[in-house]
């Protein structure tokens, strides 16, 4: 059996897929990665499924020995790995021989780094889903941040790399799936055994899907609620990422929006992304933990092309925000879809 | 897609004139529809039949569903679906709500030891209404409530409505950890902790029963649209449950 065993876990390190969709009415939230995108890549650069568990670690990162050859990727934040004292670079795939200790340190950049392996990190799924919900303890390994002393199985490599972004087979689907359908292994694939020939992200490629520091918003349900005083203050002013951050939501220091709107309202569904306006008049940003219905008003909400940039905000950044249509947010959101999908997005080298 | 589309047409009128269902936009992957902007279990009722019409005859490239007192968040795939597409599609399924059959409700008692170390608030709630301890327990555990949604954290149950002498806001500040299985009052709803988590609801009382549990077919205790009635237990019996 492959494993990662953790010696050191950094400060927040959780097991994450692209979460649980579809149990709101249980009042339970999708989870997931905190940067989807980053998480998405990684994958495409281990030939796994999409939706394949990674790590994610937050600010700080851990140290790991793995029991076993492993292709693995680090993307999101660089986190100043090294393997073997030896500097590894992110958004690269890199061979790990049995044995060998992978090692993190302080970001350099966002919030949070992906650790991705070939064939994915294998955990008991919970309503369909490896991703690690913190505040029920739910999902993940063992419903909880990583500890030193854990070991996590990694899953079988993918036979032949899954093409596209569609596929939402699980990793250990993906290879059995392929398997028997006369699709034999793809050339460029990363492959365990033998020779491993080094796959990357294109850095001009990369350029379009950076994080954002200037947030792009649709109006929010309650947008007429405020007054056009309040609105003002919320487009001008840049806000603060306070430092309870976390996957549950943002909390956000600067310039309160004037008295009006705030406080109470009947409590209703709440989407991911959503800004609302709590008493005293800072803006809190729900994120992939969020509660699934809330009773403040909500002033606008993070378009879905930048939701993956919340996921490496870190306290204390720097954050505006951009009203834009809904119609804009959907042509953003299209176009980095293309983006994600293109073959020209990873490059093969000669490892 | 909801059956018999032609009878629902001349109901959705009938329905438009009636409750007028609001649509708006909470985000480029979310649609709300309010039913109502009060909470009224009739509303409510419209929540439940959407929301299993959707679960029933489930449309492609919807996620996820959050029902709420009065309305439902509808969150979509954005590259299938956009507003105003979703909000025509959803005019057919609100034409067939009266023709769709919420399942017979069930009734769950959950025990609670009340006040003491588990209902930190009893007393300051009792104070508050100038009632005795025992007749704010009493009030508490003889209304029959019913589960408008679950939200905030999975399994939470938004349970009303509260005896009118008991309405209570909530806390002026929020304390940073509620203990699991906590049994709060805010306002004129009621609800069960299932998890440790901050809240700003008053404590009456604490049950030892899980409120969400994975090893059980269903997960939460609770379902959106059940009746609940709170069974007062000493301090013996909860520690008997606590360790069954």
């Amino acid at each position: 059996m492959r494993a990662i065993e953790v010696l050191s876990p950094g400060l927040l390190t959780t097991v994450q897929d692209l979460g649980r969709e579809g149990f709101g009415p249980m009042g339970v939230s999708p989870s997931g990665a905190a940067d989807t995108i980053a998480l998405r890549i990684g994958n495409r650069l281990m030939g796994n499924a999409e939706s394949a568990a990674g790590l994610e670690m937050t600010l700080l990162g851990g140290t790991f020995q793995f029991q076993g050859a492993c292709i693995v990727a680090l993307t999101g934040s660089d986190f100043g790995a090294t393997l073997e004292s030896v500097a590894i670079p992110c958004w690269t795939s890199f061979e790990i021989k049995s044995g060998q200790t992978l090692r993190l340190g302080p970001t350099r950049s966002g919030a949070r780094c992906y650790l991705c392996v070939q064939g994915g990190i294998q955990v008991k799924p919970f309503l369909g889903s490896a991703s690690t919900h913190l505040l029920s303890g739910l999902g993940g390994h063992e419903g909880r941040a990583l500890r030193k002393g854990d070991v996590l199985k990694i899953g079988d490599a993918p036979e032949a790399a899954q093409k596209g972004t569609g596929k939402r087979a699980s990793s250990t689907k993906g290879a059995h799936g392929v398997s028997g359908t006369g699709i034999p292994a793809c050339s460029s694939s990363p492959n365990v055994d033998g020779l491993h020939r080094t796959r990357r992200i294109s850095a001009a490629a990369m350029k379009p899907l950076a994080p954002r520091k200037t947030l792009r918003v649709t109006p929010g349900p309650q947008n007429d609620w405020f007054s056009t005083a309040s609105r003002k203050v919320f487009y001008a002013n840049a806000y603060r990422v306070a430092e309870e951050a976390n996957r549950m939501g943002l909390r956000l220091d600067g310039t309160p929006l004037p008295e009006g709107a705030h406080g109470e309202m009947i409590s209703e569904g709440v989407s991911l992304g959503a800004i609302q306006i709590a008493a005293g008049g800072l803006p809190i940003i729900l994120f992939v933990e969020q509660q699934t219905t809330g009773g403040y008003a909500k002033i606008a909400n993070v378009i879905s092309a930048d939701l993956s940039s919340l996921g490496q905000l870190r306290p204390r950044d720097e954050i505006r925000f951009e009203l834009a249509s809904f119609a804009t947010a959907r042509q953003l959101l299209i176009e980095q879809e293309k983006l994600l999908a293109s073959e020209d997005l990873i490059e093969g080298m000669q490892g | 897609m909801p059956a018999k589309k032609s009878s629902g047409r001349a109901s959705s009128l009938k329905l438009k004139k009636e409750l007028s269902p609001r649509f708006e936009p909470a985000s480029d992957q979310s649609l709300l529809i309010y039913f109502s902007h009060k909470i009224t279990i009739e509303a409510n009722e419209q929540v439940r039949k959407l929301l299993r019409l959707l679960e029933l005859e489930a449309l492609a490239g919807i996620r996820n569903l959050h029902p709420a007192y009065c309305s439902l968040l509808v969150k979509f795939d954005p590259l299938k679906w956009q507003h105003e597409k979703l909000e025509k599609e959803l005019h057919r399924y609100l034409g067939c709500l009266d023709k769709v059959q919420l399942p017979e409700p069930r009734l769950v008692e959950i025990p609670v030891c009340y006040g003491g170390e588990y209902g930190p608030d009893l007393e300051e709630v009792a104070s508050l209404h100038g009632i005795t301890l025992e007749e704010t327990i009493k009030l508490h555990s003889s209304a029959t409530y019913l589960v408008y949604f679950l939200g905030f954290v999975p399994g939470f149950a938004y349970l009303g409505e509260l005896p009118r002498a008991l309405v209570t806001p909530r806390l002026a500040s929020p304390r940073k950890k509620v203990p699991v299985g906590s049994v709060g009052i805010a306002g004129n709803q009621t609800g069960v902790y299932p998890f440790e988590t901050p809240g700003g609801w008053r404590l009456l009382g604490r049950t030892p029963v899980s409120m969400f549990r994975t090893d059980r077919a269903g997960l939460s205790l609770l379902s959106i649209g059940d009746r609940v009635r709170f069974v007062p237990i000493s301090r013996e019996r909860f520690a008997e449950l606590n360790r069954a």
